[in-house]
């Protein structure tokens, strides 16, 4: 059973019980789950994680869910692949790439829905809903298809139909919304506010947001039981980023992993990096922007957890690191190039980030990083179109070899 | 009546201006201040509107149109 001890408020600390809310009434603050570590130090072990399931689910002791009941998709439990090509590539010896492009619906996100999923059925709600333009809303509808609920998902009219065929092929209720980003955003808070549903990351906000912490498990399990000296994060929200600092963490509190002195690298892409623009004025006030980028799963301009990406940073003694928008497809590229991994435009940010860091020297040669991988590249195509450069030939022997001497270095 | 929550962020040149007072005075609203974090190169405000929803959203447009930019409090909701 799930260890809670209560909802928090990060902003002012005031506690709230366990229920489908997502904000202090008292200063609006986003609540956050916390838990009864002395109870969970007493059931929680190497050997126990060991045991469990091939899944995120193996660290249940940590995850605010009645594990019993999970809407259970095999999220987690994906590959920690040592680097050593694309290390060479940019500069290090210990790089390694945690690759979560290969949950089943292909993104990070099927960790905080597989959370938000089982928490809302816990809660007794029958429908699920999201507002999103790619990877939550296919991570939303096939949860709500293995769960049985009703799913509602919300995206801007004008998105190309191609970018959703990976969420409608699961039949949820798709609401195209005429309007611009902000109005859709907007429309969703109110809807968020206003109707009966787990609408996933805005009341059961606090709950999702805790299947993060999953990617700083894994990690730090596959390396042995350490943390690593660097980890290198896309952020559009903030949240998976001070959820990966909060695992570490609690590991270390609990004493399946040493002292962490893991420095905390957020990357964002230069046409959405508001985090960014905060680090570089030495302020915690994070100005909100108008997203521009292609690197849509990172286009958050008004992120919830931006401030506390700031204090993570702060804490870990870490940085935050823009990847220019040119530079983006070339990271896509490299990682394909050098270690078979085709991600999104989110990994190409990771990949140019991670360049950036051991240019500029903020990561050493021999210090042992984790760059986080979170979406597929088949849902990005359209970025790295022009990587397609295919010899032609006739269909003969002499033609294709002729083509070959002309076009391919054997 | 109904509550509303938002975030107000002032740019630099509207940060001296009685942006909420005014609410108070033009519209039919009454305010509510939760949190603020105002500087001399940016400011920002959460509070609670209450009132009607027409008299709210006019006051929320009249508030837009003077050029601050208006957001849920909790953030973007729209996610990739």
């Amino acid at each position: 059973m799930p260890r809670i001890s209560a909802l928090i408020c990060r902003s002012c600390g005031r506690k709230y019980p366990v229920e489908p809310i997502n904000a202090c009434d008292y200063c609006f603050g986003p609540l956050e789950v916390t838990y009864d570590y002395n109870a969970i130090a007493k059931v929680i072990s190497r050997e126990k994680i060991q045991k469990g399931p091939y899944s995120m689910l193996r660290y249940h002791d940590l995850l605010p869910i009645d594990v019993e009941n999970a809407v259970e998709i095999n999220a987690g439990f994906t590959p920690l692949m040592r680097c050593n090509n694309l290390g060479k590539a940019v500069g290090l010896e210990n790089l390694y790439i945690k690759n979560d492009s290969v949950n089943p619906t292909f993104s990070f996100k099927d960790r905080v829905v597989t959370i938000a999923a089982t928490k809302a059925r816990e809660f007794g709600f029958d429908t699920l809903a999201c507002a999103s333009t790619g990877n939550l809303a296919c991570s939303v509808a096939a949860h709500a298809a293995r769960a049985g609920m009703k799913a509602f998902v919300f995206i801007p009219a004008d998105l190309e139909r191609g970018k959703v065929v990976g969420a409608a092929i699961y039949n949820p209720t798709l609401i195209a919304v005429d309007g611009s980003y902000d109005e859709v955003n907007r429309l969703c808070s109110e809807i968020g506010d206003n109707y009966p549903w787990a609408f996933v990351n805005i009341n059961i906000r606090p709950f999702y947001a805790e299947g993060s912490k999953t990617l700083a498990y894994e990690v730090a399990e596959q390396l042995g039981w350490k943390a690593p000296d660097h980890t290198v994060v896309p952020a559009a929200s903030g949240s998976m980023f001070t959820k990966i600092w909060k695992g570490l963490k609690e590991f270390s509190s609990l004493g399946l992993i040493g002292k962490v002195s893991t420095r905390m690298h957020v990357a964002q892409p230069e046409g959405c990096s508001p985090i960014i623009e905060a680090y570089d004025s030495k302020t915690l006030q994070v100005k909100p922007v108008k997203a521009n980028t292609i690197a849509k799963s990172l286009a958050i301009g008004n992120p919830t957890d931006g401030i506390y990406a700031l204090k993570t940073i702060q804490e870990s003694k870490g940085s935050a690191v823009i990847a220019m928008e040119a530079e983006i497809a070339n990271g896509i590229k490299l990682l394909a190039e050098t270690e078979g991994i085709f991600t999104e435009t989110a990994g190409g940010v990771v990949i140019a980030g991670l360049k950036r860091l051991v240019d500029e020297g903020r990561i050493k040669r021999d210090e042992l990083t984790v760059a986080y991988i979170t979406g597929n590249g088949l849902k990005t195509i359209e970025a790295v179109e022009d990587a397609v450069k295919p010899v032609f030939t006739k269909p003969n022997l002499e033609a294709f070899e002729k083509a070959m001497h002309a076009g391919v270095t054997l | 009546m109904v509550n509303k929550r938002v975030k107000f962020t002032f740019p630099p040149v509207l940060i001296t201006e009685p942006v909420i007072h005014k609410i108070g005075q033009d519209f039919n609203v009454v305010t509510n201040i939760r949190q603020a974090d105002v500087r001399e190169e940016m400011g920002w405000v959460v509070l609670e509107l209450t009132g009607t929803t027409g008299e709210i959203e006019k006051s929320l447009d009249w508030v837009r149109s003077l050029g601050v930019r208006i957001d849920p409090v909790g953030g973007d909701v729209v996610e990739g």
